[in-house]
């Protein structure tokens, strides 16, 4: 008999596990000494120092806000705001990122490249959302409900009472005029929607500027010889 | 419809399989053996987690699944080694180099196939083929329709080998691109419906292509418990027939063995996705049998 096509077999067995890759198997030596100058090329950028920490910054140090939520949305107002200007002609007001967001902490001592991808692993980029005043109420009540440190430029301003109720919340100084269009830089992972922040929409017109957020950083960074971010009263509960 | 056995682990399996070397090895001598080796969702990671990792000390590393890969190969020759999708972003090496180390390794570790996730669009349809010259393996997907974007030829919807007179078909899905990635990023790539392409698929490996195996390299999602009805890989199993295998990903689901379904017929599909980041590699063996199945006999499946 000729065993000429696939009828003439039948599945009989089947076996299925999980193997696990541990320091139980040898590295592959071939493999290894291929990835070595990747690795080494990767690591030497990664470890170029672009400024300096005089003291750590985690996004847990403070409530409401926090040094490294400041310098964040600092950092981006600062390096996006020129681009936007020179597209559009108009200003970025200011600037709302998320708590969440800050992966990691600074630490003291140099800020390297490898700082910025710990802080922003992901490859979240600016945008700019052009929204009606009404829809940064509705943003103030988010902020000042969750209470959480989410990072805001020193632009916005937000106090609140103890109850969690807004008790002002200004632009520039000014309160908000639920008629005005505010153009207000954030990432793209919050406008489609992240972190139920979804003031975003409706909105007049985005604006996407194809930056990463951690370029911001890189950028931001190079410019500081000493950073030396503050916790302020931009976001702050009114006791009294 | 053929009666169907099978040993789940539980003690009895365990000793059988003990004592199983042994008559594994006999089976081997009378029957044909494919052996599938897969992974997904490996995200950039190409060295190991360092001693210092909170999640993961010491796992993964494509060095190490070299080793691996190639003792497996070395006891059965008639393997093939796949990837369910995300193989970038997720390591500065995707940042650096786009792609080109993960792509340049895995054709080092001899991968037959892969299919696209969504962050495989991180750097475009324009970024990921740029990497293509980089991939000597090929990218199947029959629910991306990328005949209006610059990957149109670059992928398939489905291959078949021939390993040890074994005639293996396999076909990609991809999930959902709106809502999840840019659309500057995926342009004019087309998603179709994977349930309804796995129908049309399994059919004509079957039928038309005359496969001994089927396997579906999936990056739709293992299964989504707040959307039960959501199109994932035990919902497509459960929804078509003629599918042997479905290997998945995207969702990082971490099985410590495969999961059996029961096909539209009634019959079993064994569904299996290995985590992420290279931790595990998924292995699924299977013995094929010369002459026609037996109402006795049927298919053991040893998990």
């Amino acid at each position: 008999m000729i065993f000429s096509c696939d009828s003439d077999y039948y599945l009989s067995n089947i076996k299925g596990e999980r193997l696990d890759i541990d320091e139980n198997l040898k590295s592959d030596p071939t493999i290894e000494k291929f990835i070595k100058p990747y690795r080494e090329s990767v690591n030497r950028h990664m470890d170029s120092v672009i400024s300096y920490a005089p003291d750590s910054y985690s996004k847990n140090d403070t409530q409401y806000n926090t040094a490294i939520g400041n310098l964040m949305a600092d950092a981006v107002l600062e390096e996006s705001d020129p681009i936007f200007y020179s597209r559009t002609g108009k200003h970025i007001d200011f600037v709302l990122l998320n708590h969440g967001g800050i992966r990691a902490a600074i630490s003291e001592g140099d800020i390297k490249i490898r700082t910025a991808f710990e802080i922003m692993p992901f490859e979240n980029s600016v945008v700019v959302v052009a929204l009606k005043g009404k829809q940064l109420v509705l943003m103030s009540e988010f902020l000042a409900t969750g209470g959480r440190a989410h990072p805001l430029s020193k632009t916005f301003q937000l106090i609140i009472n103890e109850d969690s109720s807004v008790k002002s919340a200004t632009v520039d100084g000014q309160e908000i005029d639920p008629k005005k269009t505010y153009y207000v830089a954030t990432n793209d992972y919050l406008y489609n929607g992240g972190n139920r922040m979804t003031f975003f929409h409706p909105n007049d017109s985005l604006y996407v500027l194809d930056y990463k957020i951690r370029s911001v950083m890189i950028d931001y960074f190079k410019k500081q010889d000493t950073i030396n971010p503050k916790h302020d009263n931009r976001f702050i509960m009114k006791t009294d | 419809m053929k009666r169907r056995q099978f040993i789940k682990q539980s003690s009895a399996a365990t000793a059988l399989l003990s004592l199983g070397s042994s008559s594994m090895h006999s089976l081997d001598d009378v029957s044909k053996r494919i052996t599938i080796l897969h992974t997904n969702d490996v995200h950039s990671h190409i060295d190991p987690f360092g001693p210092e990792d909170s999640r993961n000390p010491n796992k993964g590393g494509v060095a190490r699944r070299a080793t691996l890969v190639e003792s497996i190969r070395k006891q059965n020759p008639h393997t093939l080694l796949l990837d369910a999708g995300d193989i970038f972003q997720g390591t500065p090496y995707f940042n650096y180099y786009g792609g080109e180390l993960e792509f340049k390794l895995m054709s080092m570790l001899k991968y037959d196939l892969a299919t696209i996730g969504n962050h495989d669009f991180d750097n475009g349809v324009d970024g990921l083929l740029a990497q293509m010259p980089h991939a000597k393996f090929d990218f199947v997907s029959a629910n991306y329709d990328f005949s209006n974007t610059v990957l149109d030829t670059f992928v398939k919807p489905y291959k078949t080998f021939t390993k040890n007179d074994i005639k293996i078909g396999i076909f990609g899905l991809g999930i959902q691109l709106e809502g999840l990635v840019n659309k500057d990023m995926y342009k004019e790539t087309i998603y179709h419906n994977p349930i309804e392409i796995a129908q049309d698929m399994s059919r004509i490996l079957k039928e038309e292509e005359q496969c001994d195996l089927v396997i579906c390299l999936s990056h739709i999602g293992y299964y989504y418990s707040d959307m039960p009805d959501r199109v994932c890989d035990l919902n497509l199993a459960r929804s078509t027939k003629n599918i042997d295998l479905i290997i998945g990903g995207h969702t990082h689901t971490f099985l410590p063995k495969p999961t059996i379904e029961k096909n539209s017929e009634g019959k079993n599909v064994l569904v299996n996705q290995v985590g992420a980041y290279g931790l595990y590699l998924g292995r699924v063996d299977f013995y094929f049998k010369t002459g026609k199945e037996t109402q006795s006999e049927g298919t053991t499946i040893l998990i």
